[in-house]
C-alpha cells in the first residue's frame, strides 16, 4: 500500500514542486508544528546564538578591553540583590568585569568550539566511515581499529598532552593567541570515531542496496559513488549525532576549561568562566559561578532536546522518506 | 448458519492527510470446512482483511463499521480477552513469514507446549505428546529432534511446516492463510500447499487462503473473493471464476499472464496502476483501468464514474460491475446480503 | 519485428548476410565459472581449537560450481532455479559486481572477467543491468532526471547539455513515463514506474546486452505484464540479448530464446525454450515444472522430491541433485555428470539420462 500519490503516464502534466513546497509538506516541519518542546527549544537556542553573533553589539562592556575593567568593581551581585550596580546588571566578576558581557562573549567562544570541533569531527569521521565501509577488508579493519584506539584515549589525556606540547614549544603566551583554535583541534581529533562509526555501519546498509549496485554497473568511479550516491543517503544520521556531538563538544570544553586546560582567563568561554568563580563560591559570590553554569545548562540541553526530536522524525523505523 | 460472517466491513488507517479506507464493505462467509480464496494485487486489501477478522490491525487502523459474526458470536465487539480465547484457538493464522511467529530465542517444543497450556488446562506431557502428534501430521521427519531444535536451525519449507503444526495444534475451526508460501520456493510451495490441502479436508477445518498467485487458488479453494482498491468486486465458486471471470479487471489479471499469451507475443497488460488508497477514483474504482467504460456502441457509460457498483449475480457468481449489470438488466438482483 | 527485418533485408543482400553472421555468433561465453563466498571471517576468526590444537578453518558458500553458458546474440537466454542455486550469482559475476573465483567470462571474444574497472569501462557500455527491487534501485535523494542523465554523460563526455536532455526524454518516452516527470524523485512513483525507470537508466547508454535479475518477481501480475512487454518491445527495437534471471518458469515459457536450469549452483539442462517445455530431461527440470501451480486442474499433481535443497556450505558428492532425486543410482552419488548434448539441440547433465535409464 503506497501512500504518496503516484503520478501515472496517463497524465503529462506535473506540476514541480519548489524546494520550498516541498519543505512545506514535509514530514519534517508537520512534526515540527506538533511538538511544543522542540519548538521552544528552537526558539531558545536561536536567540541564544543570536545573541553570541551579536555580542560585540549586544554587551555593555567589551571584557577583552583591559582599559574598560574597573577592578574597585569586582564581585559586585546582580541586579535583584541589594549592593548591586545597575550599571551591571549580571554583576561583576573577581576583576571587576561585566558579568552579562562576558556571558555573551563567553557563549560565542563555546559555540565556536562546538560547532568548529563538529565540523571537523565530521569531516574526518565522516570520510574515514566512508572508506571504511565502502572499500571494506584491510582498508576498513584499520581505520576501525585507528578509531578503537582512539576511543581508548579520552579527550582528556589529548588534551593534557597536546596543550602541554603546545605550551612547552611555544609558550603561554602563543597558547593563549590559539587556544581557541587548538581546542577545536584536540575535541575534534578525539571525536571523530563516533562519525565514523555511525557512517560507517549506515554505508554498510546502503552499499547492499540495488540502487549502488546500479551505480557501479554504470561504471562510475568509486569516488562518485562514495560522495554522490552513498552520502546523501547518511545524511541523516549524521545530522542526529551532530546534534549530539555539538552539545557534548561544548561540554568538554567547558571541562576542559574548567580544569585549567582551556580558554585562558583573558577570553573567557563559559567553562572558564564557571572555574574563575568557583575559587570565590565561598566567599558569597556565587552568581560568578552558578550564571554562566546555568547559561551552560541551558544551552546544551535546548541542543540535546532538539538533537531527541530530529532523532525521532529522521528515526527511518518511524518514516521512510 | 455460516461459520463466518462478514457484512459491510469497513477499515480505515487514521493518517495525518485523514483517514484511509482500507476496505470499503466487504461482505463474505464461510462454512465448515470450506476453502475460500482471497486474490488481489499489493494494496488491494487482502491482508487488512484478513488481519481485521481477529481485530489485529495495528494503529493507527481501526473498524469503522460492519460485523463479523463467529459461529454466533459478533467478534467487533469483543473484549480483548475474549479475543485472545478466538485466536489461535478457534482462529488461528499463518503469516507469509515464518519467523513472525516463531520465538527464535525458545525452541519448538517450548514454543508448542506454552501454546497448548495458555489455552488448555493440560499436563506438559500431555502437551508435548499433542505437540508431537502434530508435528507427525505436517508430516516432519524425525519429530522428536525437532522439539528440542530451534527455529533457525531449520529451512524455510521446514518453519513453514511447523507454523502449520502450531496453527493446527488447537483444533481450530478456520486458518487463514496470508500468502504462506510467497517466501518459498515453487517445488515446496507446491508440497506445503497440498499438506495445507490434505489437513483442512481430513480435520474439516475451515481455509480462508490470501494470495496473489491466481494458481494457488485454483488448486486449493471452493470459493473465491477478487479485491480490488479495498473491495470486493467479484465472488463465487473458484472455478467458474478462473475458467469464465466477468468483471473486467478479473478478466485483465488473467490474461496479463504469461500462460495465456502465445509465447514471444504482447501479453494483455492492464493499463496503469493500482489507484493509491488515499487518492480513489470516483464510481467504480477501476473505470480509470477499464476497458470497457464506453459500451459497444460508442456511448458513454457515465455510470462507471459515477456511482459505486452493486453486487449483481452471474451464474453462482456475484460481480460488482456496471457493465456486467447493464448486460444482464433483466435479471439484475440487487444483493443486500451476500448469500453464500 | 518481420516488416523491420523484411525491410532491412531488401535493402541491402550485403547488410542481411552480415546481420546474419552476428546474430550466430556468441556474445558472451562463461566457461568453468566458480564462485566461492567466505563465510569465516578475518584470519583470526578463522583459528579453532580441534581436540587441543589450534587450526585454521575456512568455509564457503559455494554459490556456483562450474557453470559453462554461452549467450547468443539477439536471444533472450532465461536463467531459472529456486533461491540459492546460484543464477543471480551468474548475473552480478558477469556484470563484473563479484569477481569470480574461478573460470573465465568473454564478451564478444574478449575476456572481461578479470579487467581493471577503468578497462572494463568501454564494455560498461554495452552490457547493462535491470535490478529485482524497483524500491531500492533508484537513488532516493536523486530526481528521476539525474538519475538518467548520469549514465549518459559518463558515457558520451562529448555530449552537449541538449543533447543529454534528448536523449533522456527519449528513454523516457520510450517506457512510457512523460518526460516531464524527471524533476521528481523515485519514491513518487508505484513499483512498476520504478521499473520503467529503471529500464530507461539501462537503455540510455543504448547497450547491446542485459543481464536483468528477476526484473518483474516484485511486481504485481497486472503490472509484471506491463514490464514484460516493454522488455519484449525494447528487444524487438534496439536488437538486445538478455540474460534473464527468474524463478518463474511461466515468464520464461512466454520470453526466452533458450532456458537454462540451475541447480545448486550448476547448470543441470539448457534447452531451447519450446524444447523444454516439451520435454524435460533432467529429472529435476521435471519436478520443477511440475509443480507450476496451474490453471486449469484444481488438484495438485506435481512430482514430490525427498527432503530440501541441501546447504551450498558442504556440497554433495557427485551430482548435486542425487539426494533428491527418484533416478538416483551409484553413479550418481560418485561422479559429477556433465553437460551432454541432446538430439533436440539442449544440453542436459545427467547420468541416468546419458545411460538411457530415462528418455
Amino acid at each position: 500500500m503506497t501512500t504518496s500519490t503516484t503520478p501515472s503516464s496517463t497524465t503529462p502534466s506535473p506540476s514541480t514542486p519548489s524546494r520550498w513546497e516541498r519543505f512545506r509538506d514535509s514530514f519534517l516541519l508537520y512534526s515540527f508544528k506538533r511538538d511544543l518542546v522542540a519548538q521552544l527549544s528552537l526558539i531558545i537556542f536561536i536567540l541564544m546564538v543570536g545573541a553570541a553573533v551579536l555580542a560585540p553589539w549586544l554587551a555593555p562592556t567589551n571584557p577583552y578591553d583591559l582599559a574598560s575593567i574597573d577592578l574597585l568593581a569586582s564581585e559586585l551581585p546582580p541586579f535583584w540583590i541589594e549592593g548591586a550596580d545597575p550599571l551591571y546588571v549580571m554583576g561583576t566578576d573577581a576583576q571587576g568585569r561585566d558579568l552579562l558581557s562576558t556571558i555573551l562573549y563567553g557563549m560565542r567562544v563555546s559555540l565556536v568550539i562546538g560547532f568548529g570541533a563538529v565540523l571537523l569531527q565530521a569531516t574526518i569521521g565522516v570520510c574515514f566511515g566512508l572508506l571504511a565501509g565502502y572499500l571494506g577488508g584491510r582498508i576498513d579493519a584499520f581505520l576501525m581499529r585507528l578509531a578503537d584506539i582512539q576511543l581508548s584515549f579520552s579527550t582528556l589525556m589529548v588534551a593534557i598532552v597536546v596543550g602541554a606540547l603546545f605550551k612547552s614549544i611555544f609558550g603561554g603566551a602563543t597558547y593563549s593567541d590559539y587556544a581557541m583554535w587548538l581546542l577545536v583541534l584536540i575535541i575534534g581529533l578525539a571525536e571523530w570515531p563516533q562519525y565514523a562509526r555511525t557512517v560507517r555501519a549506515s554505508v554498510l546498509a546502503e552499499r547492499a542496496k540495488e540502487y549502488v549496485d546500479a551505480a557501479r554497473v554504470m561504471g562510475l568511479r568509486r569516488r562518485r559513488i562514495m560522495f554522490r550516491h552513498i552520502l546523501p543517503n547518511t545524511l541523516s544520521p549524521i545530522f542526529v549525532i551532530s546534534t549530539v556531538q555539538v552539545a557534548n563538544a561544548i561540554i568538554s570544553e567547558a571541562a576542559l576549561s574548567f580544569l585549567g586546560l582551556g580558554m585562558p582567563e583573558t577570553q573567557p568561554s563559559l567553562g572558564s568562566l564557571i572555574k574563575s568563580g568557583f575559587d570565590y563560591l565561598q566567599s558569597g559570590s556565587w552568581w560568578i559561578t552558578l550564571i554562566p553554569g546555568l547559561v551552560l545548562v541551558v544551552l546544551v540541553l535546548v541542543i540535546n532536546l532538539l538533537g531527541d526530536w530530529l532523532r525521532d522524525v529522521l528515526n527511518p523505523r518511524l518514516y521512510k522518506g | 448458519m455460516a461459520l463466518l460472517e462478514v457484512n459491510h466491513l469497513d477499515v480505515r488507517f487514521a493518517l495525518r492527510q485523514g483517514d484511509i479506507k482500507a476496505l470499503r464493505d466487504v461482505c463474505f462467509s464461510l462454512d465448515r470446512g470450506e476453502r475460500l480464496g482471497i486474490v488481489g494485487e499489493s494494496g488491494a486489501g487482502k491482508s487488512v482483511a484478513a488481519f481485521s477478522l481477529l481485530n489485529l490491525i495495528a494503529k493507527p487502523g481501526y473498524i469503522a463499521g460492519g460485523s463479523i459474526n463467529f459461529d454466533g458470536q459478533e467478534l467487533t465487539s469483543m473484549s480483548d480477552r475474549q479475543l485472545r480465547r478466538v485466536r489461535g484457538h478457534r482462529i488461528s493464522m499463518i503469516f507469509q513469514d515464518p519467523m513472525m511467529t516463531l520465538n527464535p530465542v525458545l525452541s519448538i517444543g517450548e514454543q508448542m507446549i506454552e501454546c497448548l497450556k495458555a489455552h488448555r488446562r493440560i499436563s506438559t506431557r500431555e502437551a508435548r505428546s499433542i505437540s508431537l502428534r502434530k508435528l507427525e501430521q505436517v508430516q516432519i521427519p524425525s519429530p522428536e529432534k525437532r522439539l528440542s531444535q530451534y527455529p533457525h536451525e531449520l529451512s524455510g519449507g521446514m518453519r513453514q511446516r511447523i507454523i502449520i503444526a502450531i496453527a493446527l495444534l488447537l483444533d481450530p475451526d478456520i486458518i487463514i492463510a496470508d500468502e504462506p508460501t510467497t517466501a518459498l520456493d515453487v517445488t515446496i510451495q507446491a508440497e506445503i500447499m497440498a499438506l495445507l490441502l490434505e489437513l483442512c479436508e481430513k480435520h474439516n477445518v475451515a481455509l480462508i487462503l490470501i494470495t496473489h498467485d491466481l494458481g494457488v487458488v485454483s488448486q486449493v479453494t471452493q470459493r473465491m473473493l477478487v479485491m480490488y482498491a479495498g473491495r470486493v468486486i467479484e465472488q463465487g465458486p473458484t472455478r467458474e471464476i478462473i475458467n469464465d471471470p466477468q468483471h473486467p479487471y478479473t478478466q485483465g489479471l488473467m490474461n496479463a499472464l504469461p500462460q495465456m499469451a502465445t509465447p514471444g507475443q504482447r501479453l494483455n497488460q492492464i493499463r496503469g496502476s493500482m489507484p493509491s488508497l488515499n487518492n480513489l477514483p470516483s464510481g467504480c474504482t477501476f473505470h480509470p483501468r477499464c476497458d470497457f467504460t464506453t459500451r459497444p456502441d460508442g456511448s458513454e457509460r457515465t455510470s462507471c464514474h459515477e456511482e459505486v457498483p452493486g453486487f449483481v449475480r452471474s451464474g453462482n457468481c456475484q460481480v460488482a460491475c456496471h457493465m456486467v449489470a447493464e448486460m444482464q438488466d433483466a435479471n439484475r438482483i440487487p444483493v443486500e446480503e451476500v448469500t453464500p | 519485428m518481420t516488416a523491420r527485418a523484411a525491410h532491412v533485408a531488401l535493402a541491402s543482400h550485403e547488410h542481411e548476410s552480415e546481420h546474419q553472421d552476428q546474430a550466430t555468433r556468441t556474445l558472451l561465453e562463461i566457461r568453468g565459472l566458480e564462485k566461492r563466498f567466505d563465510l569465516s571471517g578475518d584470519f583470526l576468526e578463522q583459528l579453532k581449537f580441534r581436540r587441543g590444537r589450534l587450526v585454521r578453518e575456512q568455509s564457503h558458500v559455494h554459490a556456483i560450481n562450474g557453470v559453462d553458458l554461452d549467450i547468443h546474440r539477439g536471444e533472450a537466454l532465461c536463467v531459472v532455479g529456486e533461491s540459492g542455486c546460484g543464477k543471480s550469482t551468474v548475473a552480478r559475476t558477469v556484470m563484473g559486481l563479484l569477481r569470480p573465483s574461478a573460470g573465465e567470462i568473454h564478451y564478444d571474444g574478449e575476456r572481461i572477467d578479470h579487467l581493471e574497472s577503468k578497462a572494463l569501462l568501454p564494455f560498461r557500455k554495452r552490457m547493462q543491468m535491470i535490478f529485482q527491487n524497483p524500491y531500492a534501485s533508484l537513488n532516493p535523494r536523486m530526481t528521476i532526471q539525474q538519475t538518467l542523465e548520469e549514465p549518459i554523460r559518463l558515457h558520451q563526455p562529448g555530449w552537449s547539455r541538449e543533447q543529454v536532455r534528448e536523449k533522456v526524454a527519449e528513454v523516457m518516452t520510450s517506457v512510457g513515463i512523460a518526460p516531464d516527470w524527471g524533476v521528481r524523485y523515485g519514491h513518487e512513483f508505484s513499483g512498476g514506474q520504478r521499473q520503467r525507470i529503471a529500464i530507461a537508466r539501462a537503455l540510455a547508454v543504448d547497450p547491446e546486452f542485459i543481464v536483468a535479475d528477476e526484473p518483474i518477481s516484485a511486481l504485481d501480475v497486472s503490472i509484471q505484464a506491463q514490464v514484460l512487454n516493454l522488455l519484449m518491445e525494447a528487444q524487438r527495437e534496439r536488437h538486445l540479448t538478455y540474460l534473464f534471471i527468474t524463478h518463474d518458469l511461466a515468464v520464461v515459457e512466454h520470453f526466452g530464446t533458450r532456458v537454462a536450469v540451475m541447480y545448486l549452483g550448476r547448470v543441470c539442462e539448457v534447452a531451447p525454450t519450446r524444447t523444454l517445455f516439451a520435454q524435460p530431461r533432467h529429472p529435476y527440470t521435471q519436478a520443477l515444472m511440475s509443480a507450476i501451480p496451474k490453471l486449469e486442474d484444481d488438484r495438485p499433481q506435481h512430482i514430490r522430491l525427498q527432503g530440501e535443497v541441501p546447504t551450498p556450505v558442504n556440497l554433495p558428492s557427485g551430482c548435486v541433485f542425487h539426494a533428491r532425486c527418484p533416478h538416483v543410482s551409484e553413479r550418481c552419488r560418485r561422479e559429477i555428470p556433465r553437460l551432454i548434448a541432446t538430439r533436440d539441440g539442449g544440453q542436459v547433465a545427467c547420468h541416468a539420462v546419458e545411460e538411457g535409464r530415462i528418455s
